[in-house]
């Protein structure tokens, strides 16, 4: 079954810029998908059409089907109800994405009163589960705390949990390890894997960092300039790519790599 | 720290689409409405129809041939009054402005810099100034000087200074906070070249609209002062004494309030426009985008 | 190793630094040094005091305790004459490219205020040093006379990195100078800094928590945990053989790509 359906998917700006050209992708119930792409690439448009979450002034044309609903062209009303439910997002800055004047249990509060329906004693403990789903250490130290009283990493969790609060049949996530530390970035890669695996939840992984998406996902579709470059296996591409810009984008990720590599095994 | 910033790559970025049209629109409107008076202050310098004490045209004569807008009670003419009264406005303008340029930016990189309780000192001290009233403030300067046009201006251009002062200092705290001061400082550049160097003309396109605007405010709480007789002395004719002097004889002779009226009305709207078209061409924001 | 017995160029010997009002020091008794074509990394994580490591070691501020040495003399920010041969000899590069960039000066003028502030050139004299950081750096002829907007954050990097060399400086601090960039660029930029120690011998010291980006270009490496130094020695041996679980875990945390 065909849970994200884009097909020629083209988005321009007021005064005429493409973009992203004719993207066509799917991800079905259950499958994860990487994009990677430089800056510029057109892979945070993409995620951001999915929603319907375009700045003004751009346009919009191809279908996003997402499950069932077609979302180019659609009614604010209409894409209120597909957020969360059909497709949820983490973002790259937690501290931009998290109200910065309400108390972190209230924010994940919201959605899960608003999609599940709980009041009182039965939302605080829905509010527990939800943090110590994401593995927060004293979750109702963090609920009652700011965005700004909680580090980095936590952040993301709570952004995290936020976004599988209503349970969303696809989870995207826009570089949502890259404002973190290294050894947090870790942590947070298993996380999405394991709470998604746990879910049988789809995924749309967006990244720059090729090692980043393999954590995480199967198959990836590797952008540029707005176009799809290639598609295919994550271990596959790594190891042959077909097109000239992946097989750039592989040799400087691998070369950073044999760095490393080779120091250590002077 | 975390890194916050989005990855950019080695292509340049197609530049930033500008709506130039729209934007000079509002420059060029501002600019003519404000020019016109300008100039009928300038004009005034050289030439006005009638002396500005020649009351031979009779008290109260209706717009006509001899008199363009017709006089007022005192039998001066109207049209000369406006032309003298628009330098008045122009001079309070861009005294005022002068005023809280100099002394604004002045306290405001002071308070800048300024750090621990000098900072807390300062910021107090802008604060008060700001929440003093300033027909209070001109009614002391005039008391301690006398009613002139200058009292004016320097009770208006004090007040105004600590509202720039306050902009100021933030201006330059965001300004001091960049990467390139630090580089400038390891590159051994000097405090007082890094100000005017690299703060003062980072700040400039803000400095400079927020200056347009209060130039407006200059000019409409002047208006105010000589409408309670706290401005210039007759017989200086200013549009806030015209407006108070027609006031009894608004019903039977209403050009000589509207007037001045529209006239304060047209340069505020000008200026402003003008403030606003300046914020749209010189923001930095707009020159420089974050992929 | 070389048994020279070689003053190093930056030296801190256990330095402290305790900001006013806070509890903890965010640097503390660190003891470091920067030897000539030795280049170090300073690697760790947020709140790890790496960046302010740097700004003592550029003399940007002053430690609360401990000292910091450069050519063997105790660094006064009084004395004029030591700042000045320590500015010329000391730069710096940094992480943001768009934040490092004066936005309302020519790129010429950003790439000369060294040689102008130190007293080394006019505006005349700098040209043509300027035209030769900017061709080293790859950078187009005309650039001088373009604004840093009109460049992408690969190419400001560039940028920068042209005016902190065009005064022929022994010693390049980076503060994570390539982890703003996309991989394909970081390349680039890694082999520019590869080559620039290589050709002008010039030792750098370098902030990163990209371990990859460390070990492509520093023969010494310090792991920071929360102000603290827990583990240093020639990059090989740390990155090969960590002493501290710190530093492993570090390294296990690299994301890899599939075999």
């Amino acid at each position: 079954m065909t849970l994200l359906d884009i097909h020629g998917l083209t988005i321009r700006t007021a005064d005429g810029h493409t973009l992203v050209d004719d993207l066509s992708l799917t991800v079905a119930g259950g499958e994860r998908l990487g994009l990677i792409g430089e800056s510029g690439s057109g892979k945070s448009l993409t995620t951001l059409a999915v929603l319907g979450l375009l700045p003004d002034g751009m346009t919009v044309t191809g279908s996003i089907g997402l499950a069932g609903t077609q979302i180019v062209g659609a009614r604010e009303k209409h894409l209120t109800r597909v957020r969360g439910r059909d497709a949820a997002i983490v973002f790259q800055e937690p501290l931009t994405a998290l109200d910065p004047l309400m108390r972190v249990g209230r924010q994940i509060a919201e959605p899960l009163a608003r999609r599940q329906g709980l009041k009182g004693t039965e939302l605080q403990r829905a509010v527990t589960r939800a943090l110590e789903q994401v593995r927060l250490p004293e979750p109702d130290r963090i609920a009652r705390a700011y965005p700004h009283e909680i580090s980095g990493g936590q952040r993301q969790r709570v952004a995290l949990a936020m976004a599988l609060a209503c349970e969303p049949k696809l989870l995207i996530a826009d570089e949502p390890t890259t404002a973190l530390d290294v050894s947090v970035q870790a942590e947070m890669l298993d996380l999405i894997d394991t709470l998604v695996r746990e879910r049988d939840m789809a995924v749309l992984f967006v990244s720059h960092d090729l090692a980043v998406v393999a954590r995480v996902t199967d198959r990836v579709l590797v952008m540029k300039d707005g176009r799809a470059v290639e598609e295919g296996d994550v271990r596959e591409i790594v190891r042959r790519p077909r097109e000239e810009y992946t097989r750039a984008l592989v040799g400087s990720a691998r070369r950073l790599e044999s760095a490393l590599d080779a120091r250590r095994a002077r | 720290m975390t890194q916050t910033l989005r990855t950019s790559s080695e292509a340049p970025q197609a530049a930033p689409a500008k709506r130039r049209g729209r934007r000079s629109a509002t420059l060029i409107t501002g600019c003519v409405l404000s020019g016109l008076i300008f100039l009928l202050a300038l004009v005034s310098l050289v030439w006005t129809p009638y002396a500005s004490d020649d009351t031979s045209g009779g008290r109260l004569t209706g717009p006509g041939a001899g008199h363009l807008l017709g006089t007022d009670k005192l039998g001066r003419d109207l049209f000369t009054q406006l032309m003298t009264g628009s330098r008045i406005a122009v001079e309070a303008g861009l005294g005022s402005v002068l005023i809280a340029a100099v002394a604004g930016v002045t306290l405001g990189v002071l308070a800048a810099f300024a750090q621990g309780w000098l900072d807390d000192t300062l910021s107090a001290f802008l604060d008060i100034l700001i929440a003093f009233p300033t027909l209070l403030l001109a009614m002391l300067i005039v008391a301690a000087r006398s009613a002139t046009l200058g009292s004016a201006v320097l009770a208006i251009g004090l007040a105004q200074s600590a509202v720039v002062a306050r902009v100021v200092r933030i201006l330059v705290k965001r300004v001091l906070a960049q990467d390139y001061i630090t580089a400038a400082r390891t590159s051994g550049t000097s405090w007082p070249w890094i100000v005017a160097g690299h703060v003062l003309p980072n700040i400039w396109p803000t400095l400079v609209v927020n200056l347009a605007l209060q130039f407006g405010l200059a000019v409409l709480a002047e208006a105010g002062l000589s409408y309670l007789g706290l401005g210039a002395p007759p017989p200086n004719a200013s549009w806030g004494r015209m407006l108070q002097e027609a006031q009894a004889t608004f019903t039977t002779a209403p050009a000589g309030a509207l007037a001045p009226g529209v006239l304060l009305v047209l340069l505020v709207i000008g200026v402003n426009l003008v403030a606003d078209g300046l914020r749209d061409t010189l923001d930095p924001a707009t020159r420089r985008r974050r992929s | 190793m070389t048994p020279e017995v070689q003053t190093p160029v930056l030296e801190l010997s256990d330095t402290s630094l305790r900001y006013r009002g806070s509890g903890a020091p965010v640097v503390q008794d660190v003891s470091l040094a920067v030897e000539s074509g030795r280049s170090l990394a300073l690697v760790g994580e947020s709140g790890a005091g790496k960046t302010t490591l740097l700004r003592l070691l550029l003399g940007l501020a002053r430690p609360t305790s401990g000292t910091v040495r450069f050519d063997g003399d105790a660094l006064s920010l009084r004395d004029r004459e030591q700042m000045r041969r320590f500015r010329r000899s000391v730069q710096c590069v940094f992480q943001d490219p768009y934040s490092s960039l004066d936005p309302r000066r020519r790129v010429g003028g950003i790439v000369a205020e060294p040689l102008r502030s130190l007293g080394l050139d006019t505006r005349r004299t700098a040209a043509p040093k300027v035209a030769e950081a900017l061709e080293r750096v790859g950078l187009p002829a005309d650039a001088a006379e373009r604004y840093p907007h009109e460049f992408s954050g690969g190419q400001r990097q560039r940028i920068a990195i042209a005016r902190a060399t065009v005064c022929h400086p022994r010693v390049l601090l980076a503060d994570e100078p390539v982890s703003a960039l996309d991989v394909t660029t970081r390349i680039k930029v890694v082999d520019l800094l590869a080559e620039l120690k290589q050709e002008r011998g010039l030792t750098l010291v370098m902030v990163s928590h990209d371990l990859s980006v460390v070990a492509s270009l520093c023969e010494r490496t310090a792991v920071l945990e929360r102000g603290v130094v827990v583990e240093q020695g020639d990059t090989a041996r740390v990155l090969g053989d960590p002493a501290h679980p710190y530093t492993r875990r570090l390294i296990d945390s690299v994301p890899r790509l599939p075999a």
